[in-house]
């Protein structure tokens, strides 16, 4: 039960970035790679900031401002020097590899015995619920913070941005200054990940990012299914399918480990799942198209 | 109420595929008029239009509108004075937004958005008053996403978002041009009731040289990037359908 409670949590923590590649893929309509970059981002700062003995919110604020400012580079390079998005991603990525590097200094600092998020409430006895009540509420929290901005004026222009940008132009909108504050907010979600998950494991690495936008792009996809079989339009509840969708990722990986299968081909499984997800209404189109 | 004067494009200069849009252009619109622009395909009435818009800057000469200078303002910067309906009636609405949240974008065209939730039920009221106008029973369909609306019925909410905030002047780009003969005359005419209600300065590109006669009380023919007609509304209204026909022949 541990097992499955554990990865209840890690998908709380990974809900964040998820969250974040909902707003770059689904608002805004840009592939945003800077995802594995910002994430381990997230992740160092934080590591570096609690071994230096920092308080653990302003640790984590500034983990977050980090990510927005890697998704301000890549919008920068994508809205000012119209570079193709997908390009600018990877390169911010690429280049956050040896930022993060140079943050660390080594390539795995170890967070045990130090103070933080799950360590901190204690209303339980089993360390596992706490950690669970936590990650709860600060991903509450932010789901409901994102609700509130996308229903506000502000967040009909964003989500008018990334739907119809000639229509956004003519009532008022600049569209780069949009595309710059939408990447920064994914990238400061992603960030928080990084640094939740980096606390929840109690270690930051430098390649635990890699691979890790498939994770939130699953996630995205999976709340996509959700939605259209729901029947969803409400933007608020999207964003607690993409957190439903978080904890159906981690589950399907779960159960997959505990079915025995080698940890190494763990990445393998991932992006076989994910192409299960894309490819299986496409699937049922042609067997349906077969039996006419 | 617009203003341009010398005002000359050239698209790819120096190139091979060089183009003179605009050929040295001047003119001066006044508040309430009903402008009519008519030309061939490529004699530059789109690059005029969207010199006016703001989505392109003039190689040479200068813009003024509302005797302000706006010759490199951005276009969604001269949304304070402009609404506009495009040639595609799906440019001008966002598909996957409610109709009301299209219109809570349309309301605040000349402001900013703020982080503050401004659809209530007075602007639900609002919104649904506007569009009854229509008589297309789209008032009780607020919640349904953009999407799924016909181009005819998007392009009529395109124009009647145009005054859910202060609007000087009304860009119409050849708005019926994708639309079968019933939506384009309802169009038309709401176009018409608005330009007069709301006492619009208003610009209308076509290609239908019927529209071209029975509306407006100004009328402009451009030909290879230069203003060849221009007539007053005792003139235009003077003018036979045939004469136009005989323009481009």
């Amino acid at each position: 039960m541990d097992f499955y409670l554990s990865a209840l949590v890690l998908s709380l923590c990974l809900g964040a970035m998820s969250m974040g590649v909902f707003i770059s893929m689904r608002i805004f309509n840009i592939p945003d790679i800077t995802t594995d970059g910002s994430y381990t981002l997230g992740a160092a700062v934080t590591a570096l900031l609690l071994v230096n003995h920092w308080p653990l919110f302003p640790a984590m604020f500034i983990s977050m401002l980090a990510g927005a400012t890697a998704g301000i580079c890549t919008a920068y390079i994508h809205t000012k020097l119209k570079i193709d998005a997908l390009l600018a991603g990877i390169l911010v990525m690429t280049g956050l590899y040896s930022i993060n590097l140079m943050i660390m200094g080594r390539s795995n600092i170890p967070l045990v015995n130090l103070s933080t998020l799950f360590t901190y409430i204690h209303f339980f006895n089993n360390s596992t619920y706490n950690a669970l009540f936590t990650g709860t509420l600060i991903i509450g929290f932010f789901v409901l913070l994102l609700w509130f901005i996308l229903l506000t004026d502000f967040g009909i222009a964003m989500r008018a941005t990334g739907n119809s940008s000639s229509m956004t132009r003519s009532l008022g909108i600049n569209n780069n200054r949009m595309k710059i504050i939408g990447l920064a907010m994914a990238n400061a979600l992603t960030a928080l990940s990084g640094s939740l998950v980096a606390q929840y494991q109690s270690f930051t690495d430098i390649n635990m990012g890699i691979g890790i936008v498939i994770v939130g792009l699953g996630s995205v996809l999976i709340a996509d299914a959700l939605r259209i079989w729901l029947n969803i339009v409400a933007i608020g509840w999207q964003i607690v399918l993409v957190i439903a969708g978080s904890f159906i990722f981690q589950m399907v990986l779960a159960v997959t480990l505990s079915l025995g299968v080698d940890p190494n081909i763990l990445k393998l499984v991932t992006a076989l799942f994910v192409l299960l997800i894309v490819a299986l209404p496409r699937v049922k189109n042609v067997l349906i198209h077969q039996n006419e | 109420m617009i203003q341009l004067e010398q005002v000359t494009k050239v698209f790819n200069p120096g190139r091979v595929n060089e183009v003179m849009a605009l050929n040295n252009v001047s003119l001066n619109i006044q508040q309430g008029e009903f402008v009519i622009i008519i030309g061939a395909n490529g004699s530059g009435k789109t690059t005029l239009f969207n010199t006016i818009a703001g989505a392109v800057i003039p190689t040479k000469g200068k813009v003024w509108i509302a005797g302000e200078e706006v010759t490199t303002l951005p276009d969604y910067k001269r949304s304070k004075w402009i609404a506009r309906v495009f040639q595609n009636p799906f440019d001008g609405t966002a598909p996957d937004l409610t109709i009301l949240d299209n219109f809570r974008l349309a309301a605040l065209r000349t402001q900013s958005k703020p982080l503050k939730i401004g659809i209530n039920t007075a602007f639900k009221r609002r919104v649904q008053n506007t569009i009854a106008r229509l008589g297309m029973g789209l008032e009780n369909k607020l919640n349904q996403p953009m999407g799924t609306l016909s181009g005819g019925q998007r392009q009529a909410l395109t124009l009647l978002m145009s005054i859910m905030d202060t609007t000087t002047v009304l860009l119409l780009d050849e708005p019926t041009a994708a639309l079968d003969p019933k939506s384009a005359d309802i169009i038309l005419k709401v176009a018409q009731s608005l330009i007069e209600e709301y006492q619009l300065t208003a610009i209308f590109i076509t290609h239908n040289l019927k529209d071209a006669q029975q509306y407006g009380n100004r009328l402009l023919q451009i030909h290879e990037g230069k203003l060849v007609r221009d007539l007053n509304a005792t003139e235009k209204h003077n003018l036979l359908l045939q004469n136009m026909y005989e323009w481009f022949g």
